[in-house]
């Protein structure tokens, strides 16, 4: 298509998105370099050499704390609140199509969970769990805590998807003589699957690096984000880059993986 | 072949519409009942609780069931709660500004400076990616870079522009905002870049075929019509830095404060019933400012 050159206008703003991308990846890339600091050197540039020697520290348990039992109960944890939050905002976005009583309500109560501040909540599970005399644990209270911040976006995802999701393919379905569960199963999921797997990244993602929520609710086993959070306040070594440098790498990878699958996923519906 | 099977959906349609509506309703509660538990159990139940116990009297070891205030004339009477919810009302007041400012350029320069819309998805990802990592390794990240050997600091005194490193770029005010910043930009580019992106590109031509400048068309045609993009994204990054205590602790070396902060505090000190207290006045405020912003947009129209 031939357009107008650009404008003074489009070089201005694209210097200034330029920068702005600097100011997101800069300070990361600072992190990733400084991981490789050599076995002397400190938190800061210069390198003082180059080597693996505080990833390798990061293996012995005892100079960063568990690290690798928090990761497994972070990724569990992510994992659980994942499949939830699927779930639960795809029945509740078929819910909202339909007028039923409480609609309203139950839609600001959601956005009611977005806004109420983390450590609100966070206070009052923990709280919760104190009177009824339960020991909070990352797989009870943290669980729950976490699905108070993924399940508003899931439900608000799946909220926009069905307001432009048109009727009209589940007329032709069930006129071809479908049945409702076959009019969801072959018509609907194929259609809002890239949107599910999205809102799967965001609760996994958003649990995964959860902390102001998890403080009160994690009973006695850390998560990782809780354990990097004890870090910052007591450990001066680049131990403590070498730990943001390996999740980042991870949360990197599930996201590239995920954009991976829904990419394929369109590729292979626009092929069909 | 329509007209043979015509006649017979019908005829079954106008059969089972009685009890197949009665089943819709009975699905769609169903349908909704799994978020309602879930919200019910680990929202509402806790914030219920969390206003009963503010009432609660306590001392080092436990808390009593009862009926006292104390818990927020102790608060509300002290000059330094007053102080530490001006601060932070001051930290969301400087970070929206400068969200919305970055948030609306970038989004702006993303739905009508770039051409193609498989380039426009690379470029938001670009920007969303950072936001699906952990919120404190990015506050880490700053350490080497604004630090008194850092990278900035490092720069400005091979440059010659200062005499000796400049202390006031770590651990200070100016480095809460600033990661508050880089956390929470998305928020605002987000929703803005959602908004624009559905006006239709029809009106911009008729601005300009009626004469507006490019200024014009800007100040008369989108700022207005991206007003709901930016009262979404004005929620999110206001309940974001009046909830955020890390980012004040760990950025301004302990200097600064913030309600939540306080209330953290309060909570390592089990005093659950002052930072209960504490947490109904923050509730109070930050829905209030919601219920305000609410007032200009209707959520469920933008979504």
């Amino acid at each position: 298509m031939h357009r107008e050159p650009r404008s003074r206008e489009f070089y201005v703003l694209a210097v200034f998105f330029a920068l702005f991308v600097v100011f997101l990846y800069g300070p990361l890339s600072a992190i990733l370099v400084l991981s490789f600091q050599g076995p002397n050197g400190g938190l800061t540039f210069p390198l003082n050499g180059v080597s693996l020697h505080w990833f390798a520290n990061l293996l012995e348990t005892q100079a960063v704390g568990d690290f690798g039992g928090s990761f497994r109960r972070s990724l569990a944890l992510g994992l659980m609140v994942m499949v939830v939050t699927v779930l639960v905002s795809l029945l509740a976005g078929l819910a909202f199509r339909r007028k039923f009583v409480g609609a309203t309500p139950l839609f600001y109560l959601s956005v009611a969970s977005l806004v109420v501040p983390s450590i609100i909540i966070s206070l009052g599970i923990g709280v919760l769990f104190q009177q009824l005399g339960l020991q909070p644990a990352w797989y009870s209270s943290a669980f729950g805590a976490h699905l108070t911040w993924t399940l508003p976006f899931g439900v608000l995802i799946m909220f926009a998807v069905f307001n432009r999701f048109s009727p009209a393919y589940e007329e032709a379905a069930r006129d071809l003589g479908a049945t409702a569960w076959q009019t969801f199963l072959h018509v609907v999921l194929p259609m809002i699957a890239p949107s599910l797997i999205g809102v799967g990244l965001f609760g996994f993602s958003l649990s995964y690096d959860e902390f102001a929520r998890t403080l009160m609710t994690s009973g006695t086993y850390n998560t990782l984000p809780l354990e990097i959070y004890g870090m910052t306040t007591n450990v001066t070594t680049p131990v403590l880059y070498a730990l943001g440098t390996v999740t980042t790498l991870f949360s990197f990878l599930v996201i590239v993986a995920t954009v991976g699958a829904i990419v394929s996923l369109n590729r292979r519906r626009t092929r069909a | 072949m329509v007209a043979v099977t015509e006649p017979a959906t019908i005829a079954s349609k106008a059969r089972t519409r009685k009890p197949v509506g009665r089943m819709a309703a009975l699905a769609a509660y169903l349908q909704a009942l799994p978020l309602f538990l879930i919200l019910g159990a680990f929202l509402l139940l806790p914030l219920l609780l969390i206003a009963v116990v503010s009432f609660w009297d306590y001392d080092f070891a436990a808390m009593y069931p009862d009926f006292v205030t104390f818990n927020y004339t102790e608060t509300l009477g002290s000059w330094v709660t007053w102080q530490t919810y001006l601060n932070t009302l001051k930290f969301a007041v400087i970070v929206w500004a400068i969200t919305l400012f970055i948030g609306f350029w970038v989004a702006y320069f993303l739905a009508f400076h770039v051409r193609t819309s498989s380039m426009q998805t690379v470029l938001f990802l670009i920007c969303t990616v950072p936001f699906l990592t952990s919120n404190i390794i990015r506050m880490i990240s700053w350490i080497p870079v604004l630090g008194r050997n850092g990278l900035v600091n490092s720069a400005l005194v091979e440059a010659g522009l200062v005499s000796a490193p400049v202390e006031w770029l770590l651990y200070s005010d100016f480095a809460v905002v600033l990661a508050m910043v880089h956390l929470y930009t998305l928020f605002m580019v987000t929703p803005i870049f959602n908004t624009l992106m559905r006006i239709d590109r029809a009106l911009l031509e008729a601005a300009r075929d009626a004469g507006a400048s490019s200024f014009q068309v800007l100040t008369n045609v989108i700022l207005p019509l991206a007003k709901p993009g930016m009262a979404i994204g004005t929620i999110f990054v206001v309940t974001l830095v009046m909830a955020d205590f890390s980012t004040v602790q760990v950025m301004s070396g302990g200097q600064s404060a913030s309600v939540a902060l306080m209330m953290k505090n309060q909570m390592s000190l089990l005093q659950y019933p002052a930072a209960a207290a504490n947490a109904v006045v923050l509730l109070v405020l930050v829905l209030l400012m919601v219920a305000g912003i609410l007032r200009i947009v209707d959520i469920r129209k933008e979504l």
